[in-house]
């Protein structure tokens, strides 16, 4: 872009010209008109033409048939993976062990008393009720094989990731090689990690660590090195004339000075590690993540949420003890702390001691409260009164029903109809008005990767989906978000919500709505409208309240209305922000309406699950990469030139 | 600094190397990381996503649990990854396997990982069917013959402009595509995503007493609610389903079965007699089904209940 702004005052160009955008579209429209007939005369067809496509699913298929047949023989997988798979098994077997002798006393006041410590005694309490909800709600053991698998992906992650933010961060090749790998890992949507693992590992908790491994230690490598970079200049200077090697800088200067950056990552990696251990149930987790899918595949709302509550109470309960950790870092520490550590140590092992003579170290049957039937008989009435024929407003049966007849078939038609050369076009046209040339050719070559791949008729039918979510999502987003930027007393009252909103696997999502909306492509757009919309609010009200104040009340002075002001002054100075706002409206979106081809979602998450279940590999594979792609297309194409700080969980 | 960056790597990869790798480790021989936990007992025992299987495994779990004195691990897994979670003992037992040929060659014939748990004492059949109020208005439909006549009836949004064959989850055994092209028939296979979608829908038909034309199969306990009549298809003979795109014939009616990871039939003790042992009929197991899903009970109690009252049937199992 800036090559193409130096050159433009010299040549003598008609008024309009002048914009960039305009250029850029000049440029395209020349482009189309001579390679679009081309491509018509050659391969004349609405969808992907047959003969531009590659058929892999053959070799995929070999490929998957070896492995099942050589891997209890290969020296590859003797040596190499089954060490990994071995390993991985005995470090969750380990922990899972010790959760287990510890029994729920012995647990609940470890975690309790490192909350204490850590961040003080309310969230200590509320960490304690968090992990008996979990006991009451009959799912002590499942609660306790995802923390093991946990515990395990998150190590496992946090050295990964810290091993390569280190790389990235004391090398500049290193970080010019990682960063855009990293960038790009965040945006592709946690299923498309499964399949890859589960070719080679089998279905299976080693299959599901790993996955997660790969999904949740990219915050952790990217912040470490953000952190590390980021070090202070002249502190280094000084340390360094301080005569020091190399290695001492690093330990003593640079690491600690980064270390707001590494809970960061800590943080963000735990929260990832939670939500992808749940996903993973459908390769053989187990856990709560498998109770929330066995629930889900009968449609049993009670139980998929008996499951749920304790995934919800571990991530905000994670979250708000390694956010409070972060938080306290830069203050003095207590001078009686490590008595105070030794208190909690021996607490927990008195507990757990007393625990283990009083003989309860399970959860007794007794103390479970029947969670499913009461929600059961509530959704049964729900689906008996709410959901169709409600006077006026109808149903949400209905309103799921009008807004697939109403919005995603004609999107979803319209897309498919659309002749597929039009639809790259589209695709390097956005692209490249909103980023760079650069962005725009990743976006067509990954749109025409999908097309190649042969599956362009079930991609265009999940951009449909993402399509009207992401509409939805920004509609209500930036209404949202407006109304906080205007108002204190709103943004109060959202923060709390946005904030548990934020920290919730996305698995979660598709519980509700599947009592709301019964199954199909509707309830996979209203959970990806419901996971989308916190960060899109968040960004949007940020983005108005940083708007220069000067400039508000210049506009203000001149007798602009409030919503003139919003309008003229506001909206195009946070446009930057709005922006980014809708770029991770779409990858947020995208990644849970993949998800939602568990709830009849269709489309390319349907084929991954299908793939899975019919241990047919290279459906899924194909499916797989194919996300992979739209997910990079969809980024590219609303990524603004600058990229910032993006969410999460 | 970099020289010894690099050398500190190499020397810390390849002594990991040398601990680790020294032997082989076979991963096709791990259980779960889950199993076995402090001296307990544990049997997994694959969890299928239809109805009479859960009913099976209810069952199977209850007796393992307060009669044995095992824990019991579900694990959901699909029909075909579970042949292969169950070769490698990540999955002790299936208890209602509905015919897969290949598995069955590649598994228990050729690697002798699985071994044949016998019959489950249920016959299952898959097939097409349609409501009865709507095969009463128009008897012939119960002919495949006859289904394109009223292809224009069963059209739904989802099946574009065909008539609607829904299925349920794609996991599930079946021919339907293949059916539709090879004896010509102007529907589309429509996939609800699981069975319970299916229930759904079909239960919605059924109340507006719409018609429509699913693929189904005996025994399920959804009969009891909405009756259905099959639709007659090309008679199956022994082999006609061979070459699964060139299928042309009705579905097969298949004695269940039962398989046991090898190891487990050899080691696991009483479990593994109970489970060998297992037999029951379909009016026990539609029996069991009907209190989970259309009662809302929870497997547990429904396999309580079905306990206490059949002792007699269940004895038999535990010698």
């Amino acid at each position: 872009m800036a090559t193409v702004t130096a050159a433009a005052p010299r040549t003598v160009v008609p008024g309009f010209l002048k914009r960039p955008g305009a250029r850029k579209l000049l440029a395209l429209a020349l482009f189309a008109a001579i390679l679009v007939p081309l491509a018509d005369a050659h391969w004349a067809s609405g969808t992907w033409p047959g003969a531009l496509t590659v058929d892999v699913s053959e070799p995929l298929t070999k490929v998957s048939d070896w492995i099942i047949d050589n891997r209890d023989s290969h020296p590859l997988f003797l040596y190499f993976f089954g060490h990994i798979s071995n390993a991985v098994v005995l470090c969750v077997r380990a922990v899972y062990l010790v959760l287990l002798a510890a029994g729920w006393a012995g647990v609940t006041a470890a975690a309790s008393l490192v909350a204490w410590r850590v961040a003080g005694w309310r969230l200590a309490a509320g960490t304690g009720v968090a992990f008996l909800a979990c006991g009451l709600l009959g799912m002590w053991v499942p609660t306790m094989q995802t923390l093991a698998l946990m515990v395990v992906a998150v190590l496992a992650s946090v050295v990964v990731g810290a091993l390569l933010g280190l790389a990235a961060g004391l090398s500049d090749r290193m970080d010019r090689i990682l960063r855009p790998v990293l960038d790009t890992m965040q945006v592709l949507p946690a299923f498309a990690y499964l399949l890859p693992v589960v070719l080679v590992f089998g279905i299976g908790v080693p299959a599901a660590v790993l996955a997660t491994v790969v999904y949740a230690a990219p915050p952790m490598a990217r912040l470490t090195a953000l952190g590390l970079r980021g070090a202070d200049k002249e502190v280094l200077e000084a340390v360094e004339s301080l005569g020091t090697t190399a290695r001492q800088r690093l330990l003593t200067a640079r690491i600690p000075l980064a270390r707001k950056e590494l809970l960061l990552g800590l943080n963000q990696t735990i929260m990832m590690a939670l939500s992808m251990a749940v996903i993973a149930s459908v390769i053989g987790a187990g856990g709560l993540g498998d109770r929330v899918y066995q629930a889900l595949a009968s449609v049993d709302v009670g139980a998929a949420l008996a499951a749920g509550i304790p995934i919800v109470l571990l991530a905000v309960v994670l979250d708000r003890v390694t956010g409070a950790a972060g938080e306290k870092l830069g203050e003095e520490p207590q001078p009686n702390n490590r008595t105070l550590w030794l208190y909690a140590l021996g607490g927990t092992v008195a507990v757990a001691v007393a625990g283990r003579l009083a003989g309860r170290l399970d959860w007794p049957d007794a103390w479970t409260v029947n969670f499913a039937e009461p929600v059961n008989r509530g959704v049964d009435w729900m689906t008996d009164h709410l959901y169709s024929g409600v006077p006026v407003v109808g149903g949400t049966a209905d309103w799921a029903g009008h807004f697939t007849t109403w919005v995603l078939d004609p999107l979803r038609d319209g897309l498919q109809w659309l002749p597929w050369w039009s639809v790259l076009l589209i695709v390097a046209t956005l692209a490249w008005l909103i980023g760079t040339w650069r962005t725009a050719l990743t976006a067509v070559l990954a749109m025409a990767a999908i097309g190649v791949l042969g599956v362009w008729k079930p991609s265009l039918d999940t951009l449909s989906q993402v399509l009207a979510a992401v509409a939805v999502t920004l509609v209500l987003g930036f209404a949202t978000g407006i109304a906080a930027a205007r108002s204190d007393r709103v943004e109060r009252l959202l923060r709390p919500v946005l904030d548990v909103f934020q920290t919730m696997p996305q698995f979660v999502y598709l519980i509700p709505v599947v009592a709301l909306f019964g199954v199909g492509r509707a309830p996979a757009a209203a959970a990806a409208v419901v996971y989308a919309l916190p960060a899109v609010v968040r960004i949007t009200t940020q983005g108005l309240r940083q708007v220069d104040p000067a400039a508000l009340e210049s506009s203000r002075s001149l007798g602009a209305t409030p919503f003139q002001q919003l309008r003229q002054v506001q909206l195009p100075l946070a446009r930057p922000a709005l922006l980014l706002a809708v770029n991770q409206g779409v990858v947020l979106v995208l990644a849970v309406v993949i998800i939602g081809g568990l709830v009849g979602g269709g489309a390319l998450g349907y084929d991954v699950v299908a793939g899975l279940a019919r241990g047919d590999l290279a459906t899924g594979l194909v499916a797989g990469a194919a996300i992979v792609c739209l997910g990079l297309m969809l980024d590219r194409v609303t990524q603004p030139t600058e990229r910032r700080t993006k969410k999460g969980a | 600094m970099r020289i010894r960056t690099t050398t500190a790597v190499v020397a810390g990869v390849s002594s990991l190397a040398l601990l680790t790798g020294c032997g082989a480790a076979d991963m096709t021989k791990q259980s779960s990381p889950f199993a076995n936990a402090q001296g307990a007992k544990t049997v997994t025992l694959s969890i299928q996503s239809w109805v009479g299987a859960q009913a099976n495994v209810a069952v199977a779990q209850y007796l393992l649990e307060h009669e044995l004195g095992y824990r019991v691990d579900t694990v959901q897994v699909d029909e075909i990854p579970a042949w292969d979670a169950l070769s490698q003992g990540r999955v002790d037992a299936i208890m209602e396997d509905w015919g897969h040929p290949d598995q069955e060659q590649r598994y228990v014939k050729d690697k002798k990982t699985i071994v044949a748990g016998g019959d489950l004492g249920v016959t299952g059949h898959i097939g097409w069917y349609v409501p009865t109020y709507f095969a009463k208005a128009h008897p012939d439909v119960t002919d495949w013959k006859n289904l394109n006549k009223y292809a224009d009836q069963l059209r739904t949004a989802e099946s574009g402009g065909k008539g609607q064959l829904m299925d349920g989850s794609p996991s599930y055994v079946t021919n339907d595509k293949a059916l539709v092209t090879n004896l010509d028939l102007d529907y589309q296979v429509v996939f609800a995503g699981s069975e319970a979608a299916q229930i759904t829908q079909i239960k919605q038909f059924a109340k507006e007493k719409k018609p429509f034309l699913t693929y189904w199969y005996e025994p399920q306990w959804l009969f009891k609610k909405v009756p259905m009549t099959e639709v007659k298809l090309p008679a199956y003979k022994e082999g006609c389903d061979a070459d699964p795109e060139k299928v042309a014939c009705a579905y097969p009616h298949t004695p269940l079965q039962k398989y046991l990871n090898a190891d487990f039939a050899r080691s696991g003790g009483e479990a593994a007699s109970l489970l060998k042992n297992f037999k029951w009929t379909t009016e026990d197991q539609n029996e069991v089904s009907l209190m989970i899903a259309e009662q809302r009970m929870a497997p547990e109690e429904a396999a309580k209940k079905w306990a206490d009252s059949h002792e007699s049937t269940w004895k038999a199992w535990l010698s």
